[in-house]
């Protein structure tokens, strides 16, 4: 059934629809509504689930952490500060490969004290083992939580599902919310071979020496290889009972471009109007949406920018020293496979508007300069 | 696809009102995208709120720099912030004021319609007289002014999106509708 609801409680509704057994969640702006919704939705009778209210993000995600190794399906959301204060549990959830979703709404860190967009919060998070998914639409959001629960059961990794501040998450917009009976048939209760149980108990967390250590993180590389296959089944048995295809990469008027975009969040929806508007003009440009950076589609990435002559990424994130983080994700899947000049930029950075026409400039300053580029800010104010 | 920004202050309600016109327009067949500037909200402030109207998703995610028509909620906005910035040529000004739309110069460009909102509102006691709850008054204008939607996709959206006083409001939203004046 079609509704209108903000980016946020599209959020909530996935979590609902996924019939979630546990939420520990702590309040952050832009969040806060996510799990403000969930306390209702709890209250009303409307989801058996336990609500935990806890004193902090750290200990929202050790909540979720205790939930999921018991067998239950364990729920959180978060921003921003919240994010980075889960930080050490969350290479906890991960390697105990306990399949938690967590949302997370892209909010800018602080200082300067930001509650607008930018993606800086969850690529800091790239290397706790989680997977991670970037929704461009309210939509997604729902559906991604869905999704993320299945392929996250499968391979016994955790998901983090992230969207941008305010251009989604306080964005109304009309969501197609799925039957629950149809939900429910997708992803049945989740059932682990192995849970913390009073009745058989087993040891979870012990002392791992060398011996062993190693070997967990080869495990955690197979299961995160294995995700990308099974990302993709699971999207295709999502488009059979709603009809919405996702997969790890969307490209969009890419089969004969002479140069694609490559963008992440909400920005990639702007830029598949900008790319309509280019290709009136008769430049021959395409878009590639990242949608899921862990693990990454590294093959998928270069089976669609081959052909191409120049990519030019536009990131709402950077890592200080060096370049924005989906920049050097492509760069490094390109060497050594094909030579392709990119061109970098920055663009939106603590909330600020990305419209059509920044979009086109970049698309027309990659078209005109050929020479690969690092670092370009744009509209930077100096 | 039809831009719509929305003047007002901080507590007057323009995000909701973004809001409900988006979810008439949706109850009417359309979709829509609403959302707030996103600033730092002061009760008082100048507030801005976008509505977005199209036969199929919206993908544009940026802010509206060139609406197609303006609403201001409380006319003495006009004194301090541009309202027609980046107003298409041709495009429409909705004013809530008890004044005639030749009362406000806006020069030939623009096509100008007032409804006494305010008044609308204290009738149906929506709010109170020196805060008014003007939101619903304003998208039943705009279903007259556009024709976008109709008084019965105003009324559903009223029902789907105000959980209480629905009748005052739908009064407040066919009473608008009846009355909105063109200049």
């Amino acid at each position: 059934m079609k509704k209108t609801m903000m980016g946020n409680y599209a959020a909530s509704w996935g979590a609902q629809l996924a019939r979630v057994q546990v939420i520990a969640a702590y309040p952050i702006t832009p969040q806060t509504l996510i799990v403000e919704k969930l306390s209702d939705i709890v209250a009303d009778g409307d989801l058996d689930a336990k609500f935990i209210k806890v004193e902090s993000e750290h200990s929202a995600m050790a909540a979720c952490i205790g939930a999921s190794a018991t067998g239950a399906r364990a729920y959180t959301a978060t921003s921003a500060q919240g994010l980075a204060l889960m930080h050490e549990m969350l290479h906890w959830a991960g390697l105990a490969r306990l399949p938690i979703v967590m949302t997370n709404v892209n909010r800018a860190m602080a200082p300067g004290w930001s509650i607008w967009a930018d993606q800086n919060d969850s690529l800091s998070q790239r290397d706790t083992g989680w997977m991670q998914i970037y929704a461009s639409s309210a939509q997604e959001i729902l559906d991604s939580t869905l999704i993320a629960y299945k392929v996250s059961e499968k391979v016994l990794l955790p998901t983090l599902i992230s969207f941008d501040a305010f251009f989604l998450s306080h964005t109304m917009e009309v969501v197609d919310m799925p039957d629950i009976e149809l939900v429910d048939k997708y992803l049945p209760p989740y059932k682990p071979d192995y849970k913390m149980d009073v009745n058989d108990p087993r040891s979870f967390g012990a002392l791992t020496d060398e011996q062993y250590y190693y070997e967990f993180r080869y495990k955690m590389q197979e299961a995160m290889d294995e995700a990308v296959d099974i990302i993709k089944e699971a999207g295709k048995e999502y488009e059979k009972i709603t009809g919405r295809l996702y997969d790890l990469i969307h490209p969009y008027r890419c089969e004969d471009a002479d140069m694609i975009l490559v963008t992440s969040g909400t920005i990639a929806d702007t830029t598949n109007v900008a790319v309509d508007e280019l290709r009136a003009e008769g430049k021959k440009v395409g878009n590639l949406r990242i949608r899921v950076i862990r693990p990454y589609p590294k093959k998928e990435i270069l089976e669609v920018v081959k052909g191409v002559k120049k990519l030019a990424v536009i990131d709402r994130n950077i890592s200080p020293g060096y370049s924005g983080i989906f920049s050097q994700e492509l760069k490094s899947a390109l060497y050594n496979e094909v030579d392709i000049p990119v061109r970098s930029y920055i663009a939106g950075l603590g909330g600020r508007d990305v419209k059509i026409e920044d979009i086109k400039d970049m698309a027309n300053d990659a078209l005109k300069n050929d020479a690969p580029n690092d670092l370009i800010w744009k509209g930077v104010k100096l | 696809m039809i831009e719509i920004r929305m003047h007002g202050r901080g507590g007057q309600g323009a995000v909701k009102a973004s809001f409900v016109l988006a979810e008439a327009a949706f109850q009417g067949g359309k979709y829509v995208q609403a959302f707030p500037r996103f600033g730092v909200e002061r009760r008082g402030a100048p507030v801005e709120a976008f509505t977005r109207i199209d036969d199929k998703p919206v993908q544009i995610r940026s802010q509206i720099y060139y609406p197609d028509g303006v609403i201001v909620l409380d006319p003495t906005l006009i004194e301090v912030v541009d309202v027609t910035k980046g107003l298409k040529k041709g495009g429409w000004i909705l004013i809530n004021s008890n004044k005639k739309p030749d009362f406000f110069d806006f020069g030939d460009d623009y096509k100008v319609y007032t409804v006494d909102a305010t008044e609308i509102a204290v009738q149906n006691r929506l709010g109170s007289r020196t805060a008014p709850i003007v939101n619903t008054a304003i998208v039943g204008a705009f279903a007259k002014l556009t024709g976008i939607v109709t008084i019965d996709a105003v009324f559903k959206g009223i029902d789907s999106s105000i959980p209480r006083f629905q009748e005052e409001n739908k009064n407040a939203a066919k009473q608008a509708y009846d009355s909105i004046a063109s200049g």
